[in-house]
């Protein structure tokens, strides 16, 4: 029904298909002569675009709604009294379309000329210079000499914020980056005022542009009008080389074009994938990469000698590190614990899963923000989504269930909207109010009663679906209050197909136990699937490469369980390795984490050096950012994604998996000659065997946990964290730091 | 000859003098009896609709497109809330027959909205007034509102006939794009007023997405006398193709300027004596027949017209709203069109190209020769630039800003090149005799 109709092969000077459509949503045009079967409610510019014939356009975008205005497609149809836009004009039968015919070239040359009456024309001091759509078409639709002699109007360049740099009097009024407000972000932050050539793209009333997908617009504006003002002035578009890279921030795994000058990391830009972040990427994304130059870069290994702190060779950092590790394992491995960070890539997990378990020591763990391991045997191989990351559009009942969706995982929640937006049904179980801008089915705000309104939620379905609960469930929710929100929530999620997230606040929860088995219950009981919203990068891939003090790689069960990342600083251990951790920011209970470390001995894989390292720390070594190291992560739906380091590293800095390489053999593991990282990925996934391949679909919940035995306390507050001091690079990004959502007030969204 | 027929429409209570308005003098010439048959489910909606085709009534709002073919469009049996809207946004320079409507004869207006409303399936019409009618107008539609609903005439279940009907003013805010139906629509939604592309129509999508009819103060009014007094005399009043009176705004240059209810397809000379002739008794020399987006005709030209929609559109210009400007001898054509395309400049809504960048170009060359720095070249140059941009926009004012400028150019070419040739010295600041 959908699927693309095949094309007649051109045949030269053949006549337009003269056969009557067989199937009645084929539609035989004829484009520039050539005879072509279109599907019917296509526009011209869809037919075109399909089969390679360029027509103009600036306002049209695929993911935007047609507006129509910037008049740049104009064609000719036979028969039409004037030039057609092709954006908006949908074929149909018969219909002979002419993109190059001498009145489609003169409308469209008449539409250049009018554009740039009033354009600066100031490209070689523009950011867009060489990267411009209206530069790259003025050359085939453009005068060599304007016509125009009068004065040109100017237009005052609004302030949107610390992200987007704005020279509005570059701006053509396409409207992309106001329909991407309107349709994409769901909260229209700028719009059009006044008229005529007066006309100015702001927001109205003098206030920044906050949303966390509103880097996007930067690539929408089709010319200088909105750029990236971090980058701004840093480098000409052809002097940098686009190398392919994958989100390190979130589970989602966006992908991305990292631009390199020289070896350094100039700006980064959304990679297309229509399974993945489709056109765009969160702020996060695009932004945070600033932080890699932050000025505590590590730069050279370090050793603390009788208190103080010496720059070391890497020869005598290892030795160091070797020394110390051996004297705290010597009588038992049990007193190591590793920490290591969930956006580290699955070659760095692995290895140092690898010598920690060498050192005969089980407690790893990369689950740093989790207060709550009482049900960790009935974890999924991996923290999966439920459904592939696409999928959620197509779902039409989703509870979410103790997430800052839009802050955790920006294209995650996109995609919820989108489902929203195609009449899913979607309810939130929060501990506070969010803000998300689609109508939710209901919104039940918990306050830190999150496991009780979980329990009457399933309480309500149950009731709904008339059926009896489990023996471990029912006990849970005897008693609990229904309320209509409640009973609204059950019904959203009763819709098929259906989705329960569990979000990062869910996960940091000191009743996640309770949680989990409420939502796997919950999830059984209506036939959706159960899904997770991990931490980090790579929380899969660090499940998938042993990373977890119950289990080895692939998930397999290991003889006697380590300790996990809370009991390991609640029991202090001998030494600890931590790799690219900030112990008080990455960790529950990181301010308490810090006497554990400091009263031991501390090895310390970090990209950034802080007076709290230089405190708590013993060695300390310059490992590699996402930007310059090369290696896998493993996205919420089961993806694998490898990458290429794409800049320099500074001073001594190396990648986090040759480090680790070079002391496994000291440390003499076996069979830890890898060169590349691509090595080490492939004895990892020789190892995986077929659990390698990750279904999203497989995370049921098949536990028998009963709700209410032993919660564990901890302060809520700290559960949600806020979106731009996620990881230690978001954290070093200033443009970031900078804006509304990171300076407080916003939390819930804009 | 005879003296012709007036005020036989939409000015029928004008008789009454000052109280003309009032739902008592209204109901003096049968006022509400067509409406009170439909409450009695004596008049069908195909009825309706097929009378006031019939009559060959045709849009007064500038396009002159057939108003019962309109209310035809309507899926008047989908099972959908429709809407009625009454565009009483009216802008159009030199046209003021909308604002007298609501002034002295409201209640034709509200009994011609719930006809067509009941004709289309419509339950709810709006009547979208521009903002600078708040002195006036408004405040008289709207007690004449009032009225209707306190004579049990609007609301819900009328007079237990099952019909519900309820009309609405809404005030716009001045902008003369908001007469445009679909811009209109966006206002009216709350939106800036930026017409919409089509397809779909409004017919299809308008108002909140629902099934719409728009139509023209005029226009709507009509439709109660059309139907009280047959279609046949509504027809007969007119000539073939354009039926019935129609309110000529006469302007500019005439000794009497107002609105004038007259049959079309009367003879240019015979309205222009009606209007008083031309001030001072000086000569004709140009005409807008249509309001201020119609080309302009020369005055040897207009003298040979008669005013029906076809017959001036056959002349090169059209009949638009009807309202006509009379220019004299002594108008200066560049500074006219100066003035014009002042206006179009300001007014366009920003959102297409060519006119957004281009009405502004045209301004700003006018005012250019004006101030005697102009080119033999810009005179070409001007008529390039209208031609690119008429045809090029989503909406007519794309056209309605390059036609004047065609015209003008292309009828008084000479008056552009003495004023280029002089250094911005007008052909008529050489006239023999100038009189003030």
């Amino acid at each position: 029904m959908s699927t693309p109709a095949p094309s007649i092969p051109p045949a030269a000077g053949a006549p337009a298909a003269a056969a009557p459509p067989t199937d009645p949503n084929v539609v035989n045009v004829e484009v520039n002569g050539v005879a072509i079967k279109a599907r019917k409610g296509q526009m011209i510019i869809e037919v075109t675009d399909q089969h390679d014939v360029y027509v103009p356009r600036f306002c049209y975008h695929p993911k935007l709604s047609i507006a129509a205005n910037c008049r740049m497609c104009l064609v000719e149809v036979e028969k039409a009294p004037k030039p057609l836009p092709a954006c908006a004009t949908p074929i149909a039968e018969g219909m002979k379309i002419f993109t190059k015919s001498k009145r489609a070239i003169s409308a469209q040359k008449a539409t250049m000329e009018f554009l740039l009456i009033n354009h600066p024309l100031d490209c070689p001091i523009c950011d867009q210079g060489g990267e411009c759509e209206l530069q790259d078409l003025a050359m085939g639709f453009g005068r060599g000499v304007s016509r125009y002699t009068e004065r040109k109007r100017i237009v005052k360049d609004k302030n949107l914020g610390p992200l987007v740099s704005t020279d509005m009097t570059r701006c053509i009024y396409c409207t992309r980056c106001v329909r991407f407000g309107q349709e994409i972000a769901g909260i229209q932050e700028l719009g059009t005022t006044f008229r005529s050539d007066s006309s100015e793209i702001g927001t109205f009333i003098e206030k920044s542009v906050d949303h966390e997908l509103s880097g996007n617009i930067i690539d929408l504006c089709p010319v200088g009008a909105l750029n990236n003002k971090p980058f701004r002035y840093n480098a000409r578009a052809w002097e940098m080389v686009a190398k392919p890279i994958v989100s390190p921030h979130d589970c989602a795994g966006s992908n991305l074009y990292a631009h390199v000058l020289r070896g350094k990391l100039r700006r980064i830009v959304p990679r297309d994938n229509e399974a993945i972040n489709e056109a765009w990427i969160a702020d996060r994304d695009r932004f945070g990469c600033y932080g890699v130059y932050s000025n505590d870069r590590l730069q050279q290994p370090r050793i603390k000698r009788d208190g103080q702190w010496l720059e070391v060779s890497w020869q005598d950092a290892l030795v160091a590190t070797v020394a110390a590790l051996k004297t705290a394992t010597k009588s038992g491995g049990d007193q190591l614990g590793t920490l290591i960070s969930p956006s580290a890539t699955i070659e760095e997990q692995y290895l140092l899963a690898r010598i920690t378990r060498h050192l005969g020591s089980n407690n790893i763990d990369h689950r740093l923000r989790q207060r709550d391991f009482r049900d960790q045997v009935s974890d999924p191989v991996a923290p999966l989504l439920g459904c592939s990351i696409a999928d959620i559009d197509t779902r039409q009942g989703i509870l979410v269930v103790g997430s800052n969706l839009r802050m955790e995982v920006p294209i995650v929640a996109h995609r919820v909207r989108k489902a929203a937006r195609k009449g899913a049904s979607v309810a939130f179980l929060n501990p506070a109010e969010y803000e998300y801008h689609f109508k939710t089915a209901a919104y039940v705000t918990a306050g830190d009663a999150l496991v009780a309104n979980l329990g009457a939620v399933l309480a309500a379905a149950a009731a709904a679906a008339g059926r009896q609960l489990p023996q471990h469930l029912a006990q849970a929710t005897s008693g609990v209050n229904v309320t209509d929100a409640h009973r609204a929530a059950a019904t959203a999620i009763s819709r098929k197909p259906g989705l329960v997230l569990l979000g990062q606040i869910a996960q940091r929860h000191p009743q996640y136990a309770d949680l989990r088995a409420l939502a796997g219950g919950l999830a059984e009981l209506t036939g959706a699937a159960l899904g997770y919203l991990s931490e980090g990068a790579n929380a899969a891939g660090a499940t998938l490469a042993g990373a977890l003090p119950h289990r080895g790689v692939g998930g397999k069960d290991v003889q006697r369980a380590g300790l996990d990342a809370q009991s390991m600083l609640s029991n202090p251990r001998k030494a600890y390795i931590l790799f690219g951790i900030e112990p008080s920011k990455d960790l529950a209970n990181g301010n308490a984490a810090l006497s554990a470390l400091r009263a031991a001995s501390v090895v310390c894989f970090t990209p950034f050096v802080t007076d709290e390292l230089l405190d708590v720390a013993d060695i300390l070594l310059p490992t590699a950012t996402f930007a310059e190291t090369a290696g896998t992560f493993v996205n919420a739906e089961g993806l694998w994604q490898s990458f290429d380091a794409v800049a320099d590293l500074p001073g001594e800095a190396r990648p986090g998996w040759r480090v680790l390489r070079v002391l496994g053999n000291e440390l003499e593991l076996t069979a830890c000659d890898y060169r590349t990282p691509s090595d080490v990925a492939a004895a990892l996934e020789h190892e995986l065997g077929t659990a390698k391949d990750l279904e999203p679909g497989t995370t049921v919940y098949r536990g028998s946990f009963a709700p209410g035995a032993g919660a564990v306390g901890a302060a809520l507050a700290e559960l949600d964290v806020p979106i731009y001091a996620i990881d230690a690079v978001v954290r070093r990004s200033a443009a970031l730091q900078a804006t509304a959502l990171a300076q407080g007030g916003l939390r819930g969204g804009v | 000859m005879a003296a012709r027929p007036t005020n036989q429409v939409c000015f029928e209570t004008l008789q009454f003098g000052k109280e003309s308005y009032s739902l008592e003098n209204y109901r003096k010439i049968g006022g509400y009896e067509v409406w009170q048959k439909v409450l009695r489910g004596e008049l069908t909606r195909d009825a309706i609709i097929d009378e006031v085709k019939k009559a060959g009534i045709r849009g007064r709002g500038g396009a002159g497109f057939p108003t019962g073919v309109k209310m035809s469009f309507m899926p008047r049996t989908a099972p959908m809330q429709k809407y009625l809207v009454c565009n009483s946004d009216e802008s159009e320079p030199g046209t003021c027959h909308d604002r007298d409507i609501l002034r002295y004869n409201p209640h034709a207006l509200v009994e011609g909205l719930a006809l067509e409303s009941y004709a289309i399936g419509a339950t709810v019409a709006y009547n979208y007034i521009r903002g600078e009618f708040m002195a006036e107008p408004i405040p008289r539609f709207e007690n004449a509102l009032k009225e209707a609903y306190a004579a049990g005439l609007l609301g819900k279940n009328i007079q237990g006939s099952g019909i519900d009907q309820d009309i609405y003013t809404f005030v716009g805010a001045g902008a003369y794009i908001c007469g445009e139906e679909t811009a209109l629509l966006e206002s009216l939604e709350g939106k800036q007023g930026k017409p919409r592309f089509k397809p779909p129509f409004p017919a299809a999508f308008g108002l909140y997405g629902a099934p719409t009819t728009i139509n023209n103060t005029q226009s709507v009014a009509s439709i109660p006398t059309i139907l009280r007094k047959g279609a046949q005399w509504f027809a007969d009043l007119g000539v073939k193709g354009s039926g019935g009176m129609a309110i000529f705004s006469m302007s500019g240059h005439v000794e009497k300027p107002g609105n004038y209810e007259l049959q079309l397809g009367i003879p240019f000379p015979e309205l222009l004596e009606i209007a008083g002739g031309v001030r001072g008794g000086r000569k004709l020399k140009a005409v807008i027949p249509g309001g201020s987006s119609c080309p302009v005709v020369p005055a040897e030209k207009m003298m040979t017209l008669t005013m029906d929609f076809d017959t001036v559109r056959a002349a090169g210009s059209g009949l638009g709203t009807c309202a006509t400007i009379v220019m004299d001898e002594t108008t200066c054509m560049v500074k006219t069109l100066r003035r014009l395309a002042r206006f179009y400049h300001a007014e366009s809504c920003g959102q297409c190209t060519p006119c957004r960048e281009g009405t502004g170009w045209l301004h700003r060359v006018l005012t250019r020769i004006i101030d005697g720095k102009g080119a033999k070249a810009d005179i070409d140059m001007l008529v390039d630039v209208a031609n690119k941009i008429e045809g090029h926009t989503i909406c007519a004012l794309g056209d309605a800003a390059a036609w004047p400028v065609q015209s003008f150019i292309k009828h008084f070419r000479h008056e552009f090149e003495y004023m280029v040739e002089n250094k911005g010295r007008s052909v008529v600041d050489d006239l023999p005799q100038v009189a003030a």
